[in-house]
């Protein structure tokens, strides 16, 4: 195993999978990156019966987690919530004693069927932010570093070379993390992992 | 002879059958029942049954030995070493404080030492038939009077042995005289060679009950017959009460030995339920035959001399009795029904007196006496346990409202009973062991039991469609009936008679396939768990998944299928009945099948599962 690597665990999530094109493009070269590992909950645990020791193991060797899952009604899809509640135990990942995470980066990965400018703060509407606040301070009572989001917006309007063109961009970004190093000083300040991305990239442009 | 026996047992049967039920309805119990029954046909009101009465005695008293045969079966080595120090501290005190009390009394009444302390040990003891018969009608066998009361039972029965060793010992002195007719071995020994042979006859009946019975009904049961099973019941206890009276000692006391021998093989359930009807019939014709054997005349001769023996007794007894009471820190309602339930002299003192007379201890005329006294005592008894029920307990006692429940005993019944412990039950079994749940297992198979119980269950043997052994494994006290016998057909014929017997059960049951559990819905069962459901749906959730499904999807897709499924089955089973003359064959279940196949497309919401899908 190389050393200079850091170990990225994507914890999917998606009780219909074998409908999801967007999920899949974004998988198909993403979790065949060395480094990466893909955990396919819903597949793992049909019966919702999740293994603590299993996962906290898996949690322990990885320096980066994903909690990847499609936006179902504002939150994440319930075997994750349940994943969550039974993983993430007072005692071991937050509370007394419960330091097993800390300073390990953690984000959302989502797709979502609506487009960006739905999610937008005020009135009657929310950004995406603020719909994963519970899930920016679950990670944060664990002391873990909480990052943007990333999201791909508008699966439904999504062409096939759309789709791919994210997947390109969520292998990117995952290579990126799975390099010792990388430079996340500025990244906090960005609303989705999209935008540090494409801030980046324009960097390198110029 | 045949004339005479069948007309005896017509009178006896008839007697029972007429006052046990008067009894019952007023309230008194069966045993008072059975003896006033005996009073009225005996010599001194009607006089259907006289100078015979000796001898229907004699045979009645095999209701006895049947009764200690069973007590012995009850008395598991493990529960009697629990109980140890509540039968040999209680027992010990009882006996010895009671024999001193009545050697004194005697002695001051003018009697030799030697027939005062003779007396003393025979009016030491309690009757175990009336006790037991009374604590079990009235439910207390489970209740802190009814465990002591078993252990003070115990404590005597067991000493039975050396009193009556003893006895020979206290006869020297005073001129043996051989009036019975009987010859045995016992008799025109010395007092030492006696006590030898005694010795030698306890010892072949626990070695021979180790190592020949159990064998030999390991064979029987191999058989599968249940007659023969029953015929090799009764075949021990008369052969154990045959060699005891060769010997010369108290078939009662050998039955009860051998009992206890067997207490811990895998036959104890099957010969429990085997013995206990002819148990029950003649211990009713022994109780019948005490109150016919009261000799009335002698009573009315010598009515102040019986009074104050009787009296002196019971109150010797009774006081001895709530002494012993206290110390083991019994309640007051407790203790009363513990003191008023022992207070009679009991049938092993008619043993004891005949033997004592026999040896010359004791004078005819006394023996008879104190025998009287002994049936008086007897028959008086159920009345002392209904003045203390009906006036002593409500006015001083307090009620203790669940107090039976003590979450340390373990040898109370399980709440769970299974019945049928092949691949199906073990399962059940060894699921609910493994949380927790200890089970009462009953199977037929003597060969799975040896097993079974090898490997650390317990379970007993026997017929589980048998309401005798489901009482004995205590299905009166159990929640829950698991039928997972392999035969669908003593599966429901198990299901029916817990219905009728035990309708507070609640009954899960094992089906084998869709017919059986249509019979089952028809026999009004809730529970029904049809072996080839889940599993099948489960290899075909798998199936699915080696194709390529999700197995999430897939596995909701099973669920959902079981659920329809089930749903589906009481529809079915109502419309089943519109076919004409159903009978079960391969037609009917090809046509049902057929009938499942082309409703599934229609009905399963697996195939249509819309959920998280964007468009419904």
């Amino acid at each position: 195993m190389d050393i200079a690597k850091t170990n990225v665990l994507i914890l999917f999530a998606h009780p219909r999978f074998e409908r999801s094109r967007v999920n899949r493009a974004l998988l198909k070269e993403a979790s065949n990156l060395p480094g990466v590992t893909l955990h396919d909950l819903y597949e793992e645990y049909p019966d919702f019966n999740v293994d603590v020791e299993r996962e906290k193991e898996l949690l322990l060797n990885h320096q980066v987690v994903i909690w990847q899952h499609p936006l179902y009604m504002y939150g994440a899809p319930a075997l994750l919530k349940q994943w969550i509640d039974m993983v993430l135990e007072h005692g071991w990942a937050h509370g007394e004693g419960g330091n097993n995470l800390r300073g390990k980066i953690i984000f959302n990965t989502l797709t979502a069927g609506g487009t960006r400018d739905i999610y937008v703060s005020g009135g009657h509407g929310y950004t995406l932010r603020e719909f994963f606040i519970s899930f920016e301070q679950t990670a944060r009572l664990c002391n873990m570093v909480y990052l943007p989001p990333f999201v791909v917006h508008g699966t439904y309007l999504l062409t096939d070379r759309e789709a791919e063109e994210y997947g390109r961009l969520y292998r990117d970004l995952l290579e990126r993390l799975t390099i010792v190093g990388t430079d996340l000083r500025d990244i906090l300040e960005y609303e989705y992992l999209n935008d540090w991305l494409e801030a980046g990239k324009e960097r390198a442009d110029r | 002879m045949n004339n005479g026996f069948l007309h005896d047992a017509l009178i006896y049967l008839t007697a029972a059958i007429v006052f046990v039920p008067i009894a019952k309805k007023l309230g008194m119990g069966s045993v008072l029942g059975y003896l006033l029954g005996g009073i009225i046909i005996g010599p001194f009101l009607l006089g259907f049954v006289g100078e015979e009465g000796k001898d229907i005695m004699h045979f009645a008293e095999f209701g006895v030995v049947m009764m200690l045969f069973l007590i012995g079966l009850e008395l598991e080595p493990a529960s009697f070493w629990r109980m140890r120090k509540l039968i040999a501290g209680t027992g010990a005190v009882q006996l010895c404080a009671t024999t001193l009390l009545c050697f004194g009394g005697l002695l001051a009444a003018g009697f030799s030492w030697q027939a005062a302390l003779a007396c003393g040990l025979a009016f030491s003891m309690s009757s175990t038939a009336i006790v037991m018969q009374t604590l079990r009608e009235k439910g207390l066998t489970k209740t802190a009077s009814g465990r002591s009361s078993f252990a003070v039972l115990l404590f005597q029965d067991i000493s039975v042995i050396p009193i009556l060793a003893l006895l020979p010992l206290l006869a020297m002195s005073s001129a043996p005289q051989t009036a019975e007719g009987h010859k045995t071995l016992l008799e025109g020994l010395p007092g030492w060679a006696q006590t030898l042979t005694l010795i030698g006859a306890v010892t072949a009946v626990v070695l021979g009950g180790r190592l020949i019975i159990v064998p030999f009904l390991r064979f029987i049961a191999r058989i599968r017959l249940r007659e023969l099973f029953t015929a090799a019941a009764l075949l021990i206890v008369i052969a154990t009460a045959d060699l005891m009276t060769i010997v010369g000692l108290s078939p009662a006391l050998g039955t009860f030995l051998a009992g206890v021998v067997l207490a811990n093989s895998q036959f104890r359930h099957e010969l429990e339920s085997d013995v206990e009807p002819f148990k029950g019939v003649l211990l009713g014709l022994f109780f019948i035959a005490v109150g016919a054997s009261i000799n009335f005349r002698l009573i009315l001769d010598n009515p102040l001399t019986v009074t104050v023996l009787v009296l002196g007794v019971i109150v010797v007894k009774a006081f001895v009795l709530n002494i012993t009471g206290r110390m083991t820190r019994l309640s007051f309602d407790q203790n009363s029904i513990f003191t008023l339930a022992l207070s009679q002299v009991g049938e092993f003192a008619f043993v004891l007196f005949a033997f004592i007379a026999q040896l010359g201890i004791l004078s005819g005329h006394w023996s008879d006496m104190m025998m009287g006294v002994t049936a008086i005592s007897m028959a008086v008894t159920p009345f002392l346990l209904l003045v203390n029920e009906r006036l002593i307990l409500p006015r001083f006692g307090t009620k203790e409202a669940g107090e039976e429940r003590e979450a340390d005993r373990i040898d109370e019944e399980q709440a769970v009973i299974i019945a049928g412990f092949g691949h199906f039950g073990s399962t059940i079994g060894r699921f609910l062991r493994a949380n927790g749940i200890q089970t009462t297992i009953l199977d037929n198979n003597s060969d799975t039991v040896d097993l079974l119980r090898r490997m650390g269950f317990k379970v007993f043997y026997g017929d589980a469609t048998r309401i005798d052994i489901l009482k004995s494994a205590g299905a009166d006290h159990a929640k829950v009936l698991i039928a997972s016998i392999d035969s669908p057909e003593i599966n429901a014929e198990l299901v029916e008679k817990i219905k009728t017997e035990f309708p507070h059960l609640t009954i899960m049951v094992r089906a084998r396939n869709r017919i059986d559990a249509y019979d089952l819905l028809d026999a009004g069962v809730k529970n029904i768990y049809r072996e080839s459901l889940e599993t099948s749906v489960r290899l075909g959730v798998d199936t699915l998944v080696h194709l390529g499904f999700r197995r999430y999807t897939a596995t909701r897709a099973g669920q959902n299928f079981i659920k329809y499924d089930e749903a589906a089955l009481p529809r079915l089973a109502k419309h089943r009945h519109n076919q004409e003359a159903y009978i079960f064959n391969t037609r009917e279940e090809i046509s049902i099948q057929e009938e499942l196949l082309t409703k599934d497309r229609a009905d399963n919401p697996a195939i249509n599962d819309h959920a998280w899908d964007r468009k419904a």
